[in-house]
């Protein structure tokens, strides 16, 4: 499935992407294969998103789709069907935090 | 025509990196940059011997560690490994609060390239350990011996965190590599860091229950005179201090000093027993006494010191240089440059006897490395 993505600044800037990114995420989509893809199409995301160590998000990092925070829903829940049909993007975000 | 010399200072703030670029005569700076704009860049430093190959250490609180390196001395950067793996035992250590925390890798305060292999370059991080690079960067395993070491356990944070943040090699190829940590002490291994030991007799230290204990010191800058190895010096929490024996035994060297507080502290390259510090007033007073930004140079080895304050504020200034922040380059005469937490890189050209601020505003500045190309 073609899932749409959009990056914070930071993460943009480093893998030097646009704002959103398109990934061929298999079947089922959930944010583990998602963030799989992602890392697995942009390596130089790895550990910025997830921690290398643990694989869990990282504290500052947020997840929101169709205006709900998906950030402390399981890793290996599926994703709603409007993300994964490509109609609506998943966000990550760096929270809100600092100067 | 005479060969050009050229100076280029590798900067880490806060926001960003920047590299400054000067003639020999070190009068006439230009400034690139900001590199990784918006990321923390604690240090950024090149590789002695290759002085194109350059680390730095990119981070964030959000987004986690990244290293950049280049092979074109800061022309463009590219991604290294990022993945700094303890090793098993992970085990604890002590929080500010006496309760026990899991060693966690929290980002990379200092890299130290090799004195003469550009793929080797060791990285000091938060929680404190030491990792080593073969492969310039490509991928980094831990130097376990120094974490695991007995006292371990007992090592606790300093106010910025429980970090390696120095790390000196012994130019003479014997092994010899120094570490120092906030707030454990300094550690010294003699076997190419597979086995460390601390090195902090005759340290005082009226912060902790025990003041000379053999760890516990927050000791927040060290560094070698290149010409007598076994000469070292080190800017402690409070205390300027010496070493002629490789750090078995240490002595303090403040003497007139208005403040022995501060966290730089460096020796000339080709002088040695010339020793530069900056006095800062207090440990919650993060500013130069009488608001007048002096630093403070000794010929003597230590005990007796001269400010140097031509071309340096010397009212109302209420800056900071952080320990990473003051190099020294090797021409002669050498250069000495320095940057503050308000943003201001300043430089003499004459070791110290007169000073110019180069570049001013740019964001808090974190280090500061001087390298000859």
């Amino acid at each position: 499935m073609s899932i749409r993505v959009i990056l914070p600044q930071h993460l943009r800037n480093l893998a030097k992407v646009p704002k959103e990114v398109v990934l061929n995420v298999g079947q089922p989509v959930t944010m583990s294969s998602l963030l799989d893809t992602l890392e697995e199409q942009y390596p130089v995301l790895k550990g910025t998103i997830r921690d290398s160590s643990t694989s869990l998000r990282r504290p500052y990092v947020r997840f929101f789709a169709l205006e709900a925070d998906l950030s402390n829903q399981d890793f290996g829940d599926p994703l709603p069907d409007l993300v994964v049909t490509g109609e609506e993007p998943l966000i990550i975000l760096g929270a809100m935090a600092g100067g | 025509m005479g060969i050009v010399t050229a100076v280029r200072l590798l900067v880490g703030t806060k926001k960003g990196a920047f590299i400054a670029t000067s003639d020999e005569r070190r009068r006439q700076w230009s400034l690139k940059g900001p590199f990784f704009g918006g990321w923390e860049v604690y240090h950024i430093k090149g590789s002695p011997t290759d002085p194109s190959r350059i680390y730095a250490s990119q981070s964030t609180g959000w987004f986690g560690q990244i290293v950049q390196r280049s092979d074109n001395g800061g022309e463009s950067f590219y991604t290294v490994d990022n993945q700094f793996a303890y090793e098993d035992p992970v085990g604890s250590h002590l929080f500010y609060d006496g309760t026990e925390r899991g060693f966690e890798f929290k980002r990379v305060w200092h890299f130290e390239p090799d004195l003469s292999d550009p793929d080797l370059v060791y990285a000091g991080a938060e929680d404190a350990a030491i990792f080593k690079s073969i492969d310039g960067g490509k991928s980094w395993g831990e130097l376990s011996g120094l974490r695991q070491h007995a006292t371990g356990q007992t090592w606790q944070p300093g106010a910025g965190g429980l970090c390696l943040h120095t790390i000196v090699m012994d130019p003479r190829s014997n092994g010899r590599i120094f570490g120092a940590i906030s707030a454990a002490g300094v550690f010294r291994s003699d076997d190419w860091g597979s086995s460390w030991r601390p090195i902090n007799r005759g340290l005082l230290s009226d912060g902790i229950p025990d003041p000379d204990a053999e760890t516990g010191h927050c000791v927040h800058k060290i560094a070698m005179d290149p010409n007598r190895p076994d000469t070292l010096f080190m800017q402690k929490h409070w205390d300027v201090m010496r070493s002629d024996d490789a750090g078995e035994n240490w002595y303090e060297i403040s003497g007139d000093l208005p403040s022995d507080f501060g966290f730089v502290i460096g020796v000339h390259p080709h002088q040695s027993d010339t020793v530069y510090v900056i006095p800062i007033s207090s440990d919650y007073e993060h500013f130069p006494p009488d608001g007048r930004l002096r630093v403070y140079r000794s010929t003597s080895g230590g005990g007796q010191w001269e400010p140097l304050t031509k071309g340096l504020p010397q009212s109302n200034c209420y800056v900071n240089v952080l320990r990473d922040a003051m190099d020294i380059d090797d021409l002669d005469p050498s250069g000495v440059y320095f940057g503050t937490t308000s943003g201001d890189i300043y430089a003499s050209a004459d070791s110290g006897d007169s000073w110019e601020p180069i570049f001013s505003s740019l964001p808090a500045i974190y280090s500061v490395e001087a390298q000859r190309i």
